[in-house]
Parts: C-alpha cells; sequence; structure tokens
C-alpha cells in the first residue's frame, strides 16, 4: 500500500463524504446503490475473482438479506441499524451450507448449480407456508430511518453515510482477509486446486468459508439495499439480478477489490443509459457491454486502470 | 388411478420439450465441452425466424427445413465470431459471453417481434381420438427421437462423427491427426443450432410463441442433460422424460405446483453431488 | 426606478385577473404538462410496455392537435423492467429530477406498492395506476392515489355471484397466477362467495416461469368440477382453453378480463374451442365484429396507423392506452389554468358520469371524492366463436 494510494483513497473519501451535500437527494440515493452494489460485487468477487468458484445465483443471497432485514424490522421491531450483521450472519450460515455441496462442482457445472438456485429463489420466496414471514407476493414496506440524535441530515444523506461507514468497513476487512493467508490459500486453490492440497491447504475448508464469506458480503448489501429502496419483493430477486452482479465483476476487474466500485457504477449507471440508446432492447445493449469487456478488457475497469498506471510508471 | 396416469402422460408430453432442448445442449457440450447458456434463446429466435417465413406465405415443411438450414448457419457464424475469441480464456469469461448471447438474442427478438403472443401451426393433425395426449404432442416425441436416432447415428457411424468427438476429448491429438479442430466446434455448434431450431418449432405450438417462450424450459432442460448424462443424447432424452413426470406428479400429488422450481434446483445440485455424470454419461476420473 | 417598475408589473397583473389566477406546480407551465411514467419496456412483464408507447402516441396526437388548453403534454416514460426497486429509482427521477406534475399509468401491483407511501409522502399524484388491485381505492388513507380499471376482486365477486345465482349446486375449480393480481381475484372470489366458499373444489397455481399449465389443468379436471375460473395471464390463457378442450373437460368457464383478446388469446388456443367462455369487460375488443364499423374503433385504428404503426392492431391493451388517455385528458381539460398538483387530484376526483367512446355502452368514467375508481361498471358477455356478446345489465358503479 504505497503513499501514493493511501493519499488517493483519502481523497476519494472526502469527495465521497461532500458529495450528498453537493448532489440532489435523488442522486444521493443512486450513490448509496452504488455503495450497496459495492459491497455485493466484493461479495462475489472474493467468491469468483479470488476463490474461482462461478456463481450465477448470487442473487438469491442478496433476496436473503434483503428479507432478513425486512422481515426483522416488519415482524419483530428490530432497528435498521441491527439487521445488517443479522442479515450478515444468516447469510454466512447459508453460504456456507451451500458451499458445502457445492465444493465438489467445478467451473461450469458449478455456474449450473448456482444457475439453478438463483432461478428457482423468487418460486421459494412467495411459498405459501412462508407466507406469515415474507408476505408473500405482496412484499413487505420498510419505513425509511431518520437521522439519529438530531443531526442536521435528511434521511437520504443519513443513509447514504450509514452505508457508506458499513461498506469501509467491509471494504476494509475484505481487504486484511484477502491481503493475507487466506487470500494466498484461494489464490492458490483458484490457480491450481490439487497442488494447493497437496501443499496443505485444506481445500474443503477454504472453499466452503469462501462461499460464506461471499454470501456474507451480499447478504449485508441486500439489507442495505433494502432499507434504501424501502420494499421488497420476491420477483424483485429474479435471476437478471444475478447476471447483473456477473456482469459487474467481469466489467468491473476480477480479483480486484477497486473494481468492485468500478463495477457497481457501471450496473447503477449504464441500465440508464441504454435506456436512453434503445428503449427497446436495453438489454441488448448491456449485453453487447458485456461481451465487449470479455474481449477487450478482460481484466475490467480495474485491470485497465493498474495497467495505465504501470505504464505511466516505467519510463 | 386414473388421474395418476394422466399426470404422467401428461408429464412425458411436457418432457418431450425438455427432451429436445437438452439434445441440443449435450449436442453442444460432445462438441466443445461447454454448457450453453444461450441454448433456449437461440432455439427460440430460430422459431422466430420460422414464423417469419410460414408468415411470408412459405408451407411448412419448407419452411421446417429452411429454418433448420438458417439456424446450422447462424450457430457456425457464432461459434466462430462470438465464441471463437474467448475459446482459451478462463471460464468465466466464456459463461459471460454465454450469458451475454442469452441476453441479447431475448431483447432483440422482443424488439424486432414484440411481446405478443404468436401461434405457430403443427404438421401434425389437430384432433385424435387419444385424449391424453394430443396428437402434436405424440409427434413431438417422435420428431425428438428421430433426431436421437440421427445424432446417435451420424455420431457412431460417419467419420466426421468420429472427428467430431476426437477434437472435443482430446483437441492436441486431433490436431496430429489432421483434424481442423477449429471447424469441428463450428460444426457442433452449428448442429446444436438446427437441433435447438427443430426444439423450438416443435415446442412452440405447444407453449406458444412469444420471446419468453424457452425461459422456463431451460432450466428443465439442464436438468433433464445432467440426469441422463450430459455427454449422451440418449441420455438427455431419457431425462427429459424423467424429469417432466416427477415434475407433474409431485407437483400434483405431493409438493404443489409453488415448488416445481426447487424440484429442478434439488435435481440439479442432487445429481451433480451424488453422480455427476448423470445415469448414461461417461465418468471422467481426474488423475494427478 | 425600480419601484416604479414593480409599480407598473403589480397594475399590469390587477389588470389582467385571469393572468394572475394560472397556478403551477412543478411539471406545468404555459406550454406544457409533464407527465411521468414507468412501464416494463423490458424483462419478463414486457408484454405490456405497449401500452406506454400507445399512451405516448394518443398524447403525440393530442399534440399535434393543438395540445390541452393550448399546452403540450410532455409524456416521459422510463423503463423498469417490472422491478420494484427501479421502480422506486425511475419515481425518483421523474418526481425529484425531471420535475414531473404527476406520475400516471405506473404499470404492474408490486412497482405501485413500492411507489406507494412515497408518492403519498411526496404529495405527487399517482394517477390512473395500471392495476386492478383493490389497495388504490383508498382517497382516505392515500388521497394521492388513484387507479382506473375494474378492479380484480370486484371482477371476482360478479364471477362468484353469477355461479350463485345460475349453478347453485356447482363443483369449482380454480387456476391462478402465482402472484399479486392471481392472489388478489382469488380473495374477490372468496369474498364474494362467502358462507358458500365450499363450492370451491380445487384450486391450484402456477408460476410465469412454468412452460405449461397442462399440469394443472389435469388436476382440475381430475377433481371432477363443473365450473373452472380461469386467472391466468393471456400466454397461459390460451394454453388452458385449448389443454381443457383437448382433454375432453367441458366446465363452464370463466376466463378474466386480462386474457379476453380474440386475437392475441382465443385465436390461439382455438376459436372453436372458445366457445361458451364467460367474461366480464369494460372495453370495447378490437377484433370483435360487432365493432367492425363502430366510429370510436375506426378512429382507433386511424389513430394506430398513424401514431403507432408498429402496435398491434389485434391487441386490446392499445386500446387500453387509448381509453386511459382520453381519461386523464378530459381530467387535465377540467383543470383549466390551474395546474397544481392538489387541482389534477380534485378534477380526477370529479369526472361526472364522462363517456369514453371505446368503453362499452354504458360503462362511464365516474368518481367523487370517497370514489377513487374511475371505472366500476362491467358487463357480462358470452363467446360465440366469433365474436362476444354482451348479456344482462351493466354492473356495478353509478
Amino acid at each position: 500500500m504505497t503513499k501514493k494510494n493511501v493519499f488517493l483513497i483519502l481523497i476519494l473519501l472526502v469527495l465521497a463524504c461532500a458529495l450528498p451535500f453537493v448532489v440532489s437527494n435523488y442522486r444521493t440515493f443512486q450513490l448509496t446503490l452504488v455503495l450497496v452494489y459495492a459491497i455485493a460485487l466484493l461479495g462475489l468477487n472474493i467468491l469468483t475473482g479470488y476463490s474461482g468458484q462461478i456463481s450465477l445465483g448470487h442473487g438469491a443471497f442478496y433476496a436473503l438479506g434483503a428479507y432478513c432485514a425486512a422481515i426483522l424490522m416488519d415482524k419483530a421491531g428490530v432497528p435498521y441499524w441491527a439487521t445488517v450483521p443479522a442479515a450478515g450472519a444468516v447469510c454466512f450460515v447459508a453460504g456456507f451450507l451451500f458451499g458445502l455441496p457445492a465444493l465438489r462442482l467445478e467451473g461450469l457445472y458449478l455456474a449450473l448449480a448456482t444457475f439453478a438456485l438463483g432461478v428457482a429463489m423468487p418460486q421459494l420466496l412467495k411459498y405459501h407456508h412462508l407466507e406469515k414471514w415474507t408476505g408473500g407476493v405482496q412484499g413487505i414496506v420498510i419505513p425509511k430511518p431518520e437521522a439519529p440524535f438530531g443531526l442536521p441530515l435528511n434521511a437520504d444523506q443519513w443513509l447514504y453515510f450509514f452505508t457508506l461507514a458499513v461498506m469501509l468497513a467491509m471494504f476494509v476487512l475484505g481487504w486484511n482477509l484477502l491481503r493475507g493467508r487466506v487470500g494466498r490459500a484461494l489464490t492458490a486453490i483458484r490457480d491450481h486446486a490439487i497442488a494447493a492440497e497437496a501443499m496443505g491447504v485444506h481445500n474443503a475448508l477454504y472453499k466452503s468459508t469462501a462461499f460464506g464469506v461471499s454470501a456474507l458480503y451480499t447478504g449485508v448489501a441486500g439489507a442495505l439495499g433494502a432499507i434504501a429502496v424501502q420494499f421488497v419483493a420476491p420477483d424483485s430477486f429474479n435471476i437478471f439480478l444475478s447476471i447483473v452482479f456477473l456482469v459487474g465483476i467481469v466489467v468491473g476487474g476480477l480479483a480486484s477489490i477497486s473494481g468492485a466500485l468500478y463495477g457497481a457504477l457501471f450496473i447503477q449507471f449504464v441500465p440508464n443509459i441504454a435506456d436512453e440508446i434503445s428503449k427497446a432492447a436495453p438489454w441488448a445493449v448491456f449485453g453487447v457491454f458485456m461481451i465487449g469487456f470479455v474481449y477487450l478488457m478482460p481484466t475490467g475497469v480495474a485491470g485497465a486502470v493498474r495497467l495505465l498506471s504501470a505504464r505511466r510508471r516505467t519510463p | 388411478m386414473d388421474a395418476f396416469l394422466h399426470q404422467v402422460l401428461a408429464g412425458l408430453a411436457t418432457g418431450g420439450i425438455y427432451a429436445s432442448l437438452a439434445l441440443a445442449l449435450v449436442m453442444i457440450y460432445q462438441a466443445t465441452h461447454l454448457v450453453n447458456f444461450a441454448q433456449g434463446e437461440m432455439a427460440m429466435f430460430a422459431t422466430y425466424l420460422g414464423w417469419s417465413l410460414l408468415n411470408a406465405g412459405v408451407p411448412y415443411w419448407p419452411a421446417f427445413l429452411l429454418t433448420i438450414g438458417i439456424a446450422f448457419v447462424a450457430g457456425i457464424v457464432i461459434e466462430r465470431v462470438v465464441v471463437r475469441p474467448v475459446e482459451n480464456s478462463p471460464v468465466l469469461a466464456i459463461v459471460v459471453v454465454f450469458i451475454a448471447l442469452l441476453v441479447i438474442l431475448n431483447s432483440v427478438a422482443g424488439w424486432i417481434y414484440t411481446y405478443t403472443l404468436k401461434s405457430f401451426p403443427s404438421p401434425f393433425p389437430p384432433q385424435a381420438a387419444f385424449k391424453y395426449m394430443s396428437p402434436h404432442e405424440i409427434g413431438a416425441i417422435g420428431i425428438t427421437l428421430v433426431v436421437l436416432a440421427a445424432l446417435y447415428a451420424f455420431f457412431r457411424f460417419t467419420p466426421l462423427g468420429l472427428a467430431m468427438r476426437a477434437a472435443a476429448q482430446n483437441p492436441e491429438s486431433a490436431r496430429l491427426v489432421g483434424i481442423r479442430v477449429g471447424w469441428m466446434l463450428a460444426l457442433g455448434w452449428g448442429l446444436a443450432a438446427a437441433i435447438g431450431a427443430v426444439a423450438g418449432m416443435m415446442v412452440a405450438p405447444i407453449v406458444y410463441l412469444d420471446p419468453n417462450m424457452m425461459g422456463g424450459v431451460l432450466l428443465y432442460a439442464f436438468a433433464a442433460a445432467l440426469v441422463g448424462g450430459i455427454d449422451s443424447p440418449g441420455g438427455a432424452v431419457l431425462g427429459g422424460f424423467l424429469v417432466g413426470v416427477l415434475e407433474n406428479v409431485l407437483g400434483a400429488f405431493v409438493i404443489g405446483n409453488e415448488l416445481k422450481l426447487s424440484v429442478a434446483l434439488v435435481l440439479i445440485v442432487g445429481v451433480l453431488l451424488v453422480r455427476p455424470s448423470g445415469f448414461f454419461g461417461k465418468v471422467h476420473v481426474t488423475r494427478v | 426606478m425600480k419601484l416604479r417598475f414593480f409599480i407598473g408589473m403589480l397594475a399590469a397583473s390587477l389588470a389582467f385577473p385571469a393572468l394572475a389566477q394560472k397556478k403551477y406546480d412543478p411539471g406545468a407551465s404555459d406550454s406544457e404538462i409533464r407527465i411521468g411514467n414507468t412501464n416494463p419496456y423490458s424483462g419478463p412483464a414486457s408484454a405490456y410496455g405497449t401500452i406506454g408507447k400507445s399512451i405516448a402516441a394518443y398524447f403525440k396526437m393530442v399534440n399535434d392537435q393543438g395540445g390541452i388548453n393550448g399546452r403540450k403534454i410532455n409524456f416521459i416514460s422510463y423503463d423498469d423492467g417490472y422491478s420494484p426497486p427501479r421502480t422506486v429509482e425511475m419515481a425518483r427521477k421523474l418526481v425529484e429530477q425531471d420535475q414531473v406534475l404527476f406520475m400516471f399509468q405506473t404499470l404492474g401491483t408490486p412497482s405501485n406498492t413500492a411507489i406507494h407511501k412515497y408518492m403519498n409522502m411526496k404529495k405527487v399524484p399517482q394517477m390512473m395506476v395500471a392495476t386492478g388491485a383493490t389497495k388504490w381505492n383508498d382517497p382516505k388513507g392515500n388521497p394521492w392515489t388513484m387507479g382506473w380499471q375494474p378492479n380484480y376482486q370486484g371482477e371476482a365477486q360478479i364471477y362468484a355471484q353469477h355461479i350463485i345465482k345460475t349453478k347453485p349446486d356447482a363443483k369449482i375449480a380454480v387456476l391462478y397466477q402465482n402472484d399479486d393480481y392471481g392472489k388478489d381475484y382469488l380473495k374477490g372470489l372468496h369474498d364474494g362467495l362467502g358462507a358458500k366458499k365450499s363450492m370451491i373444489v380445487k384450486e391450484v397455481s402456477y408460476e410465469v416461469s412454468d412452460p405449461t399449465v397442462d399440469s394443472q389443468i389435469v388436476q382440475l379436471a381430475a377433481s371432477g368440477a363443473d365450473v373452472f375460473i380461469n386467472i391466468t395471464t393471456p400466454k397461459f390463457a390460451a394454453q388452458a382453453i385449448r389443454k381443457a378442450y383437448d382433454i375432453g373437460w367441458k366446465p363452464v368457464q370463466y376466463l378474466n378480463n386480462v386474457s379476453i383478446g380474440i386475437g392475441s388469446v382465443l385465436t390461439p388456443a382455438g376459436l372453436d374451442k372458445s366457445v361458451g367462455l364467460l367474461t366480464v369487460a369494460y372495453l370495447k375488443e378490437p377484433n370483435d365484429k360487432q365493432f367492425e364499423n363502430d366510429a370510436a374503433m375506426t378512429q382507433w385504428r386511424e389513430f394506430m396507423k398513424k401514431y403507432y404503426p408498429d402496435g398491434s392492431l389485434i391487441d386490446n391493451l392499445n386500446v387500453y392506452g387509448y381509453s386511459v388517455g382520453q381519461t386523464i385528458a378530459q381530467v387535465l381539460k377540467q383543470c383549466g389554468d390551474n395546474l397544481t398538483r392538489e387541482n389534477v387530484m380534485r378534477q380526477a376526483a370529479n369526472i361526472k358520469r364522462y363517456r369514453v367512446d371505446t368503453l362499452l355502452p354504458g360503462v362511464l368514467v365516474d368518481t367523487g371524492a370517497d370514489d377513487f375508481a374511475p371505472i366500476e361498471s362491467v358487463q357480462l358477455q358470452r363467446f360465440n366463436g366469433k365474436e362476444w356478446i354482451r348479456f344482462g345489465e351493466v354492473m356495478g358503479g353509478r
């Protein structure tokens, strides 16, 4: 972590804190969603980028986190800030459990299994025996939290800062995790699983834990997202959400923490642009972007940035 | 008992739908060792092309054959242009490209043809005495079996089929014996697209043609292909019928209609864990 | 100097009382009225996106004809892909960034539920939402929200009452879509049957992701029911009608209003297989031979050809869009020069027996301070293989 990088990050932080006071509430709301997606994408990146396990079903964990928060707030009167760690914990367990059988699956097969999870999730959420808690197809409406301690912030601004704080905490945690032994073990497993096992890396434990941690991150994002949007309904969390997350990490950059932020900006703002280009086929534009990035910038925006700064450094 | 039998037969009919798409999935897998997430949308798009031909006045069977031909060529083009550049990239890149294909085809179909329901004609007579399955559903199953037999014969008895299998299993050795591996892959895609077109044209009269026609079918087709063995065409077809019957019977008598997708999920994960090669596939052993 | 200028302006404004009475909220001005909308132009519900397109075309026609009270309508419509989080985002964009005067015809029950609280908190009208859910008619609790079409529960209650009247010992089977719309109908059916709820012998649901509903139809037929209530969207309605016929099950079948299009549903299902279907309706059907030479429908066809040539002439959703466009145009006309949000709501709650010519004869648009359901009248009709023949009286409403 060079001094220059630390300086850059500090500048970004100051900018991030200043933004809600400069832009409209609507933009602040959008930026809050960007932060939420960044957390979700970091989660997916831990699994797919660093640990090499493809997931086409992370929307399911996002949904789980969102519903955790909604049910706790709506049925148990839990304050909003407590639902975030709760959602994280529940999703960690769920992710770990799903990761156990998924251990034996590689590449395309794992993609297929997670694809199935992503497709089946909305129907599970609508299951009428669970309706008492999930609100069934009507979903659950969540009230918006106000700034505490009488701070001079409106609800949108407060939520932005709350999300920013959570995001920073999650990013620092993630950075520590991935930089250390765990990260190295995951990368070893990704690059050559059999060699890693032979070297003493306990594949099964690390892979399941990676699934659990990844789900935890995405679940936290889901909870924050639910609080921001103030509404959860089963059909918000269909397979397209999982696909959007995948697009986010590919565009942002795999195995990269900053990539999560680039990817989040992409998936939040590009659909709006795509809408302008062609009201008729916005997803087609999205798809073309996806292919373009895979061909031209396979390391994503983060990779391109790294390349550029490396090129500038060498004389 | 009558109700049960009826559900089983209805399950066979839906199973026929899954079987035909599963065949296309297996075709691509056999040729390229890839799972093509965009297979359903390719089939749907081909069916729309067929619809356009029929709408322009071309009679059924010529339009049918023409659509298969166009799909075949389109499959080859897609392989050369879209899949080729990422052939040697990590799996994630390939998956992303397939998903991109999926969304592009779906969007473009909706844009060109709108989302209003269209009916697609059936070459089979409209009514029969047998009330449990319509003539079309029986005919569609028949056509699927014919395609299966043709595929089997192709791979088993023709030099080209042998070359394709070699190219997929061991590209380096295949190249050494003079097989143009690149073109074998393209051919595989072309064949899969053609089979998908047949699947689409058989399915459309039952489920009606709209851009989201294959959306629901895809997951069940995956389950079917896995259950039967992702590299076994016969297994895939059998898997299709099995999945169709299971889904119907479980939905009607055991778990209710609200959890059918979860059945597919459990099937997929279960098969992948317990017996990843399915009932009829080959078991792959990795040696260190 | 400045003071004189000021006094001059004051005098001028007093001399022209009409000018001083113009009242605008954000989104309205001398030259335009900005109206916001979200529709699913992409994703699984994109078949309904044609409503947004037909409304846009209608407003274009209105503008070509001089606008409303001299103001052009600026209709801003965004795609929400039928995803509630995106609806929230687009609604906030329309209200806070694009500064529309009001939201109109936002489509989908979950989408509207997601923004329901927000719109009422911001005091921006959520006008004539494109969903038949019953909860929009709540003037006391949510005074800024209003529906338009006859609601689903009301429709189901009419079927229930008709069954009790005509076939009191019926055994009823129900097929419904497993989402808010389907469940809303189901509730109406249960409420309408009341104590006689036990007449329902089998209720099965299906998902939009199911390839076919054949299995469900087989289940229903096996229950021995002789009345079938078909609560499905167009694709599944066609499948259900056809399958029921093919397996030889011939119940008295009630089809929900959402799927009665002759061109879009009954023709694919098979016109001969659709004979005897019962439903209620409030709109004129575009393929119905009775309206072939009807003046209003002829005008509609000309409108489609000129302003929405890509739109399908067999899709009744395009008649829907045209009709709701006419309704809001009337509300805006009634507003005159007072284009505040409050007045828009007031005028919307003050539509007195207004006739939209593409609605069935006898069906009028009517609202009041405690009646936020503009269209409540419907009429039963039966399909004879070629057209929908209305019978009985126009029910509901005033």
